[in-house]
Parts: C-alpha cells; sequence; structure tokens
C-alpha cells in the first residue's frame, strides 16, 4: 500500500492558495473521482447482494408472476443443509479444489524452480506456458470435449500411445471414475501457469546473498532448498492458493463444457447445482439461499485463510 | 577456478531444467495447435481415426462458422452452379449458402461489449485509483478491501437479483446492461493495478506542475495521465480479456441480441452433431487476439493477474 | 410523383407504429436449431412475399433450447414474437400468461382444432390437459422412433448367421427383446473393415436426452407417470416393479450395446454415429428421417424405419414435436398471429411437409398418397398413434431435472438399483408435487 500522501503537496502549498489554484478542494476532488465507483459497485455487486438476502427468506419464483410471495423465515435454508444432494454436490466441489490445488502447487512450484536455473530461452517458453490461462474456459473447454472422445480424441490417443491401452477402452467424460479427473486435468493445465508465475516471483525475490552465505556455512544444496528457499517462497505459494481456491470454488464454465455435472451427479459441483436451482428450476427463494450459504462459506473459509497468510507472511 | 558465481546453476543442471519445461511446453501447446490445425480439416477428417496430423488444408470450417446452408437437390444443383469458391466448397456437401451465420454479431457483441467495458472499468478506475493514491479518503483502506472483495463473490451468487434487476429496467439481453456489469466485475481489478502504478509515480512531478500554476484537474490530466500510460494499457488488456472470456453471465442474461461469442462457439452445430472444424475455425478466431496480447504483456503479466498483489 | 406517394405512405406507416394494422412489422420466430427450421425458413418466403412482414429467425440448438428460450420468457424479454416452444412448456407459459390463449383467434378465423392429429393437440395446444383451452397450434408432429441399416440388415452372411444364433430372420425387431439382441448381434462386429456397434440410443444429461429415451422403454413395461383414477398420486406407478424392469432393461442396453463413450449423447450425437456409419441402429426422434434419406452415405434404400417396439407392459413412443405460440410481450400480436393464420392453411401444410416438417393436420396426414410419399411416411403415422408425452405441468423443468438426474445416475454412473432410482424420483417428485400445492 501506499506510504506516499498527499499531505506533502498539502504542506508544500499553504491551504488557501492550493484551493486557489485548484478550483474544487482536494477533498472535493477525491469524492468525485471515488464516488463512481463505489456507486457502481453498490448497485450491481452490494444491493445485489442484500437482495438475495431478502430472497432467500421467501417462496419467491421468478417464473411464477402471478403467485403470492410469502415469508418462510428459515426454511430454504434448513431444507438446503438437510439435503443431502447438496452435500454431494459440497464433496464434489471439494474433490476438486483439493486435487486441482495440489497438482498446480506441485507442478506449477516445479516448473518455476526448474525456469530459474535460468536456461537460455526460458522467457520464451515461460510465455508459452502461460498461454493457457489467458484463454476463454467456456470455449477451451467445450474443444476438449473433442479431445477427449475415444477414439477419435487426441487424448484418448496419445494416452493409448502411451501407454499402450487402446484409445477406445476408455472414456474420460462418461465413465465415473475418470469424469472427475476429465476436469482436474484441463483445469491443470489451464492454471498450473498461474501458480508457476507466483512461485516464480517468490523465487526470484530471495536475496543470492543469504545462498552465498549458505555456501560458506557448507550447508547442502538439500538443506538450502528446504531452510531458504521453501520459507521464502510459501507466502507467495498460499497466495496463489487463494487465488486458486476461491476460483476453483466458483468454478462453472469448464464444468459446464466438459461434464455438465455428468455422469450422474459426479461432477456436480456446487454453482453448476445452483445454476439449476436457479435458472432451471427457478426456485428463486430457495436457490437465493443457496446463494448465501456459498458465499458465506467462501468468504469464511478465505478470511480464515487470510489470517493465516498474514501470520506466515509476519514470520 | 573458473570465475562462476556460486549460486549460478551449472551447465547441465541448465540443460536438464531446461529439456523439461519445454517438453511442458509443448506438451500444453497441444491441445491449441489442435484446435487450430482442426479449423482447416474437413469434417471427415476432422474425426477420423486415428486422428490426423497430416491432411489437406481447407477453409470449410471457416466457410460453415460463417454462413448457414440448407440443402438442395441435384437439379436445383445443376441449374445454379456456385459461383464463389465457399458457395463451391458447400456444394460438395449437395448444399447452398442461405445467409451469413450469428458468428459475425456474435463477434462484434464481444468486442462492442468488451471494448465498452473495458473503457467505463479503466476511466471510472483511474479516478478512483488517483483519489485513493494522492487524497486523504475516509475509510480509505475499507474502500479499498470493499473494492478487492466484490471480485470474491461466484457470479451466480448475485446472478439472481441482476436478472431481477435488469429485467425491470429492460436491460435483459442489451449491451449497455452487460457493459455495465462487466465494468462492475473490472473495477476492482482495475482500481487495485492502477493504484500501484500511480503509487510509483513521484509527486514531485505534480508538486512541480501545481506550483506553475496547474490546477489539480491539469496535473492530474497532464502529468499524471501520461506517466501512467504503460500502467493503464497494460490494465485495459486486463480488463478486456477477462470481458472476452466471461461465460455466466452471458449465458445467463444475454440470448439472441447481445450474445457474445463464449456461449455462442459450443453452440455451433453443423446439420449433424457438433461442427468440429467450424467449431474450431471459431475458437481460433476468438482466442487468437487473445494469445497475442498475452505475448506482448508477458512482462506486466503477473501483476495484471494477482491484483498487483506481486510486483515483480 | 409516385415514389413520393409511396415514400409519404412509407412514413405515415411509421409514424403510427403499432396503430395501423396492415404496416409491416418484423416478426422474430423462435425455436431449435436443427434441420425442420431451415425448411421453415424457406416456408415463410412464401409468408414475405404476401404479407409483407419481414420474419427473422432465432435458432438454439437442442441442449440449450429450453433453457435458454424459458429464460428468454420468464425474463420478459422481447426477443420472439412467435415461439414454437417444447410441448413440456406449455402448462408454464400458459399459467404464468407467457403465451396468448388462441381459443378466440381460432374461432374468429375458422381454426378447428378438429382438423389436427388429436395427439398432437392434447400434447402441443392444451392447458389444463383434456380440456378445450388453446395456447399454441400444432406446428410440428415428431415422435421418437428407430433407424436401422438396411443395406446391413440385408446382408445374406448377416442374415444367415442370425437365423442360425437366434432362430428368425434378421428384420426390424417385433419386441424390446428383439432389439436387444439385434443390437448385441452387432455389436463389436466389423463390418467393412470398420468396427460397428449395435444403437445409438440417448443417454444426455444436461437437458432432457436421457428421460426423453428412456421413457420409451419405461411406458411399453408398464410405467405410468401418475395414478390414472387420481392425479399426483405416483407411488406404485412411476416406481413399480415393472417400470423398474424397464430401467434395468435400459442400462443393460446401454451396458452392451451402445458405442463406447455415448454417456451424453443425444439427437445430433446420434445422428453422427449413425450416418458416418458406427452403429446398426439409433434411437431419435422422427424430425431426422427426411435428412437420412437424403443422406449420401446412408440414404435412400440404405436406411429403414421402424416403430419403438412394444414391451411387456405395453406399446408406446415418446411424444416429441411443439406447437406454434404467440409470446404475449410481444409488440406485434397482429401480424404474429397473421403467420399462425397463414401457416394453418392446408396449401401451406401440404408445402411444410414436401419441405421436410411434419404436419399434423389430419387433411394432410390422411390424404391417400401420404403413407407412400416417403419411405418414413408410414412409420412417423404408426408411431404418431401410440405417444405419450412427459409431464406439461408449470413445474415441468424441476420434473425433469430430477428425472435425468436419478436415472442418469443409475443408467450411466451405475449407482444403485433401478428401484432405488424410481423410489427416489418418486421421493423427487412429490416434493416438488409438495411444493406446487397439489399434494
Amino acid at each position: 500500500m501506499s506510504r506516499t500522501s498527499p499531505d506533502r503537496v498539502a504542506r508544500a502549498t499553504p491551504g488557501p492558495v492550493a484551493r486557489r489554484l485548484t478550483g474544487l478542494s482536494d477533498r472535493a476532488i477525491a469524492w468525485i473521482f471515488v464516488a463512481p465507483t463505489i456507486f457502481l459497485l453498490l448497485a450491481i455487486n452490494i444491493f445485489p447482494l442484500i437482495w438475495t438476502l431478502r430472497l432467500s427468506f421467501t417462496n419467491m419464483r421468478v417464473n411464477r408472476p402471478n403467485e403470492p410471495v410469502e415469508w418462510v423465515g428459515l426454511r430454504n435454508y434448513q431444507r438446503i443443509l438437510n439435503d443431502s444432494g447438496i452435500w454431494e454436490t459440497m464433496q464434489a466441489t471439494a474433490h476438486f479444489l483439493f486435487w486441482t490445488l495440489a497438482l498446480q502447487i506441485l507442478i506449477g512450484f516445479t516448473l518455476a524452480w526448474l525456469i530459474n536455473r535460468k536456461f537460455r530461452g526460458n522467457d520464451l517458453w515461460t510465455t508459452i506456458i502461460v498461454l493457457p490461462m489467458m484463454l476463454s474456459p467456456a470455449v477451451v473447454g467445450n474443444f476438449w470435449t473433442f479431445l477427449y472422445q475415444p477414439q477419435i480424441g487426441l487424448f484418448n490417443y496419445v494416452v493409448g500411445f502411451l501407454s499402450g491401452a487402446d484409445p477406445s477402452s476408455f472414456s474420460m467424460i462418461a465413465d465415473v471414475r475418470l469424469a472427475p479427473w476429465a476436469i482436474i486435468i484441463v483445469d491443470t493445465w489451464m492454471w498450473t501457469p498461474f501458480v508457476m508465475l507466483i512461485c516464480l516471483a517468490g523465487l526470484r525475490s530471495i536475496p543470492e546473498s543469504i545462498y552465498e552465505a549458505a555456501e560458506c556455512d557448507r550447508a547442502s544444496k538439500w538443506r538450502q532448498f528446504w531452510t531458504i528457499t521453501v520459507p521464502m517462497v510459501l507466502p507467495f505459494l498460499m497466495l496463489a492458493v487463494l487465488f486458486r481456491g476461491i476460483e476453483n470454488f466458483k468454478m462453472f464454465d469448464l464444468v459446464v463444457q466438459l461434464t455438465g455435472g455428468g455422469p450422474g451427479n459426479t461432477t456436480e459441483v456446487t454453482s453448476i447445482n445452483l445454476k439449476r436451482e436457479a435458472f432451471e428450476k427457478w426456485r428463486t427463494g430457495y436457490s437465493s439461499a443457496y446463494a448465501i450459504i456459498l458465499f458465506v462459506t467462501v468468504f469464511g473459509l478465505a478470511s480464515i485463510y487470510v489470517k493465516a497468510l498474514n501470520k506466515v507472511k509476519s514470520r | 577456478m573458473s570465475s562462476y558465481s556460486i549460486t549460478e546453476p551449472s551447465k547441465p543442471q541448465k540443460w536438464i531444467a531446461g529439456s523439461l519445461v519445454i517438453a511442458y511446453a509443448l506438451i500444453t501447446l497441444m491441445p491449441l495447435l489442435w484446435i487450430i490445425a482442426t479449423g482447416f480439416k474437413s469434417p471427415a477428417d476432422s474425426i477420423a481415426y486415428p486422428p490426423k496430423v497430416f491432411f489437406t488444408p481447407t477453409l470449410e470450417g471457416y466457410v460453415n462458422l460463417f454462413t448457414t446452408r440448407t440443402r438442395q437437390t441435384a437439379e436445383f444443383l445443376a441449374a445454379n452452379p456456385p459461383q464463389t469458391w465457399y458457395a463451391e466448397i458447400v456444394a460438395k456437401y449437395d448444399m447452398v449458402i442461405a445467409g451469413p451465420s450469428r458468428f459475425g454479431e456474435r463477434f462484434l457483441n464481444s468486442v462492442i461489449i468488451g471494448f465498452g467495458s473495458t473503457f467505463l472499468s479503466i476511466f471510472l478506475g483511474t479516478l478512483a485509483a488517483y483519489a485513493f493514491s494522492r487524497f486523504k479518503v475516509p475509510l480509505k483502506d475499507d474502500l479499498l478491501f470493499f473494492i478487492l472483495s466484490t471480485r470474491m463473490m461466484p457470479p451466480i451468487a448475485v446472478a439472481i437479483p441482476i436478472f431481477l434487476m435488469f429485467r425491470q429496467l429492460g436491460l435483459s439481453d442489451t449491451h449497455l446492461g452487460m457493459i455495465l456489469l462487466y465494468t462492475a466485475v473490472n473495477l476492482s481489478l482495475s482500481v487495485w493495478l492502477l493504484k500501484g502504478f500511480i503509487d510509483e509515480i513521484p509527486q514531485e512531478y505534480e508538486e512541480a506542475a501545481l506550483i506553475d500554476g496547474y490546477t489539480r484537474f491539469q496535473a492530474f490530466y497532464k502529468v499524471v495521465l501520461p506517466q501512467a500510460a504503460t500502467g493503464i494499457a497494460s490494465t485495459a488488456i486486463f480488463c478486456l480479456i477477462f470481458a472476452w472470456n466471461e461465460y455466466a453471465f452471458a449465458v445467463l442474461l444475454t440470448s439472441g441480441n447481445a450474445q457474445t461469442a463464449p456461449p455462442f462457439i459450443p453452440t455451433i452445430i453443423g446439420t449433424a452433431g457438433q461442427d468440429w472444424p467450424a467449431v474450431a475455425a471459431g475458437a481460433t478466431l476468438f482466442l487468437m487476439p487473445v494469445m497475442v496480447f498475452t505475448i506482448l504483456l508477458r512482462k506486466h503479466l503477473l501483476r495484471g493477474i494477482t491484483f498487483g498483489a506481486v510486483r515483480k | 410523383m409516385k415514389n413520393r406517394l409511396k415514400y409519404s405512405v412509407a412514413a405515415a406507416a411509421l409514424s403510427f407504429g403499432a396503430a395501423g394494422a396492415a404496416q409491416a412489422d418484423d416478426l422474430t420466430l423462435c425455436w431449435a436449431a436443427w434441420d425442420p427450421a431451415n425448411a421453415l425458413i424457406e416456408l415463410s418466403r412464401d409468408f414475405e412475399a404476401q404479407s409483407g412482414h419481414k420474419m427473422s429467425f432465432e435458432f438454439v440448438p437442442w441442449p440449450n433450447f429450453a433453457d435458454r428460450m424459458l429464460n428468454e420468457l420468464n425474463s420478459g424479454g422481447k426477443l420472439c414474437d412467435l415461439m414454437i416452444g417444447d410441448s413440456q412448456w406449455i402448462g408454464g407459459a400458459a399459467e404464468n400468461g407467457q403465451y396468448l390463449k388462441l381459443n378466440d383467434f381460432f374461432a374468429a378465423e375458422g381454426i378447428s382444432m378438429d382438423d389436427f392429429i388429436p395427439a398432437t393437440v392434447a400434447g402441443y395446444s392444451e392447458w389444463p390437459k383434456g380440456t378445450p383451452n388453446y395456447w399454441a397450434l400444432p406446428a410440428f408432429g415428431d415422435v421418437v422412433g428407430w433407424t436401422y441399416r438396411k443395406d446391413w440388415f440385408a446382408r445374406p452372411e448377416l442374415q444367415a448367421e442370425f437365423k442360425e444364433k437366434y432362430g428368425r430372420d434378421l428384420a426390424p425387431p417385433a419386441s424390446l427383446d428383439e432389439l436387444k439382441q439385434i443390437a448385441e448381434f452387432f455389436q463389436g462386429r466389423d463390418i467393412d473393415g470398420k468396427t460397428v456397434y449395435g444403437a445409438a440410443i440417448y443417454t444426455e444429461r444436461g437437458s432432457e436426452g436421457i428421460t426423453m429415451g428412456v421413457t420409451n422403454i419405461l411406458y411399453n413395461y408398464g410405467f405410468e407417470y401418475q395414478n390414472p383414477e387420481k392425479p399426483y398420486d405416483l407411488a406404485g406407478f412411476v416406481n413399480s416393479a415393472q417400470a423398474a424392469e424397464g430401467l434395468e432393461f435400459y442400462k443393460s442396453l446401454y451396458d452392451c450395446c451402445v458405442p463406447p463413450g455415448s454417456s451424453d449423447w443425444y439427437m445430433s450425437e446420434n445422428i453422427d454415429a449413425y450416418k458416418s456409419g458406427q452403429v446398426a441402429m439409433q434411437m431419435n426422434f422422427a424430425f431426422i428421417w427426411p435428412g437420412v434419406n437424403a443422406d449420401a452415405n446412408v440414404g435412400g434404400d440404405r436406411s429403414g424405419y421402424f416403430v419403438n417396439p412394444p414391451g411387456p407392459g405395453g406399446h408406446f413412443a415418446q411424444l416429441g414435436g411443439q406447437g406454434i405460440s404467440v409470446v404475449s410481450n410481444t409488440d406485434s400480436p397482429d401480424a404474429a398471429l397473421a403467420y399462425i393464420k397463414w401457416f394453418a392453411q392446408e396449401d401451406v401444410q401440404k408445402k411444410w411437409w414436401s419441405l421436410g416438417g411434419y404436419s399434423a393436420l389430419k387433411s394432410v396426414v390422411e390424404d391417400p398418397g401420404f403413407a407412400t410419399s416417403q419411405p418414413y411416411a408410414q412409420t412417423f403415422l404408426d408411431s404418431m398413434a401410440i405417444v405419450k408425452d412427459f409431464w406439461a405441468d408449470p413445474s415441468y423443468a424441476s420434473l425433469l431435472l430430477s428425472m435425468q438426474q436419478r436415472v442418469h445416475n443409475y443408467v450411466i454412473a451405475g449407482n444403485g438399483t433401478a428401484q432405488e432410482a424410481l423410489d427416489g424420483l418418486v421421493e423427487d417428485w412429490t416434493e416438488v408435487f409438495e411444493d406446487e400445492g397439489k399434494l
């Protein structure tokens, strides 16, 4: 955050002069500059959130304009928390979150560590690795369903070629055991570069002198790695996990395109489930309660995590 | 002993690291190359088994992407021989071109909504960022955190009231509605990033300008903005990429009029089943600008995608 | 001088806006993106020429059709003036005032619902069902049936092998069990150097696919949506032992006889598999038949068509198809109604059939020449005679989503038993009807 402040300007020019020069007081300008942003965010983020909260206590259905809207108290919340189907979607989400984070940290960190060996051309290859992350998940995800097709899909063919299995003997999207991995693989492909970039920034922030000192103390490379590299990169890594965690909790487009929640309910993550309740079944009140529960969950988890992150940072 | 830094990796180390990274990069690139290649395949080649790496390129996918076609009888085709190269391509399948497809419109919508929301979020974001950077704003830290936190909300969680609001205000399926919505989502990014950039511009420049008789507005306009130009440009590209790629709101709130390309491309179908070459052609055209921007932007990448939290 | 007159008339028409009934309107018709829709564009050129109105079309692919169009209706959008909406939407659209009621219009224009195939009137136009309240004009008759490779069936070596194995000729099946035998017979077989599979069936999860497939089997095993004596009484009808057996049959068909990876297939994937020579048979709506018949690889004599075969509990087929409705939100109700009036004419309906649109007008389909006019015409007629449809209640989307999920979970994902799946369905549906205040 900024350490510089306008105070110096104010001190440099006597008050009345400043006011005459600017025409408007700094305070007024500040408000004029900030107000539109705050207004827009209130209108399109906060107001809807409060509205969602209000709707969550009703039985409203958007597609039934002729039916009276009634207050139902906490009934929507009760139903959601007692619904085993929703716990299943939470589990699917947790499974997805855990494995994508684990894989992306592992691969991302390794890549960053390798790139930090500063071989020739590392800049170019880093940029290439980053490409998938910048692309539209819906468009790319849709194309992955083509790559995953048994027989004609490139993915099955390559896996078949490498493992000797028949490319038509397995289907990433159709098989209950493989479907979650179909999504995890694409998400890992897209987002490992993100973790990699942040780790790289972390690695580059470590001053060389620390390693030189360790070298003088005859610490082994292995020891250096665990006592210097890892602790110094950890805050960066945790930041990456925070960003990815929040994003993947919201995961929608990729899953819609790849499996649509199937087979059965195997990959029905929460945001897809919520979309079905809200915009296919049109249970507006019920799904508002659902949305609030999800929002509180993300916000709660993120806050706890940020506390932990700050602890690590201040160490 | 030759002169080498003790922390500098050795030659073989570099060599091994380099080959591993390059191997990963090539694997990562494969699906993207496959998209581009599929765009130039014929429908039959695109679903060949085993997958075809070498094939005779054709523009069928692109023709199918931009046109709608209807099947015609052999007599009709004989009586109306194709006049253009693209009519010739579809004539092979006993079809004639009935008109343009919706792809052009959807792409244009993406451009309008993308640039419109980017312009607005940069405009508002620069003002707010300047104020946060230079002035004493009451509750500054709280406001900044509030701006950041709006990004955490799952789109679906606020989609219901936004849907109702848009319906009430007649903003459903309009360009204006989507521009406002994407602007709101992007503001958090643009304020945070731009504040970082403006913080880095020394105050002395403005002070000098103020003493020279500039007003605050003039100082902002003539001194700060030019200094922040690079930062503004890279922030703009990040906003643009977000709006360009957004899917959840687009699929819920747009339909025939303001629909953007991401919800449209997966629904491109031929007369039978998904027309993969056409889908790939659409995807190629749609992804290409972002790939180019990414390569241009590689120096600013990290700062952009982490809200300025990581600056190197 | 003449030109000036024209301009001033145009200007007057513009300035009076909606007041003038005779002015040219822009009408947008919304439907699914499929072959019949392209035929409708062709057909509508006559309407444009005659009326001076301009037609635009918004076609959405099937997997997104219901989602997008119901969103459009519920968001009060003005995109569509005319909607060829799916049969199951009628309850919701009628009760929520999203479609105009057409009774007065029909009476005024002399359009009689008696002139249309009864099943289509009941399926596409009526709400509440069984009452003469009409919200749509039957536009496109459709029903699930089967397509098969006549050329493969006719091969002497296959004929001989089949006869030896099953003791009867390799011919279109007369029962569901025979259907499965044929599918098993072809599964994994090598035909002209390519591995082929038994049948392509509906398995799609996201919209309505697997439901539209499995119901064909369930009906014929004795599944009922409710107690015929007591509406919304589900237990014992939805989850009867026979119904569970039917569901088991569908799973066994999926497990033994479909192309690998066909876990999320609906109309277009099935067409793909069939046209590319992967399967001997495909389940699909009748709308595909004109396209199959005209196809370069599998068209003409190479393909045949048969009615969904009977099972131990009856003989039915899943109804598809749609009626055309006027969206109440339209700015041009008169022009929209004029389109329906034009569309209902016998000549137009005849042309509609010739372009590949399944007319629901009796005088078209009962014409002596109809049954032989196309190789699939008789199968279409026979199928339309035995149709049954899914719920058309206002809560149909909730009912459908539950069924999609329960059935997919059992048939494709292999979780639980058929009985458990249907018991779960009764639970879900009961909850929906309780919420509706119907139970």
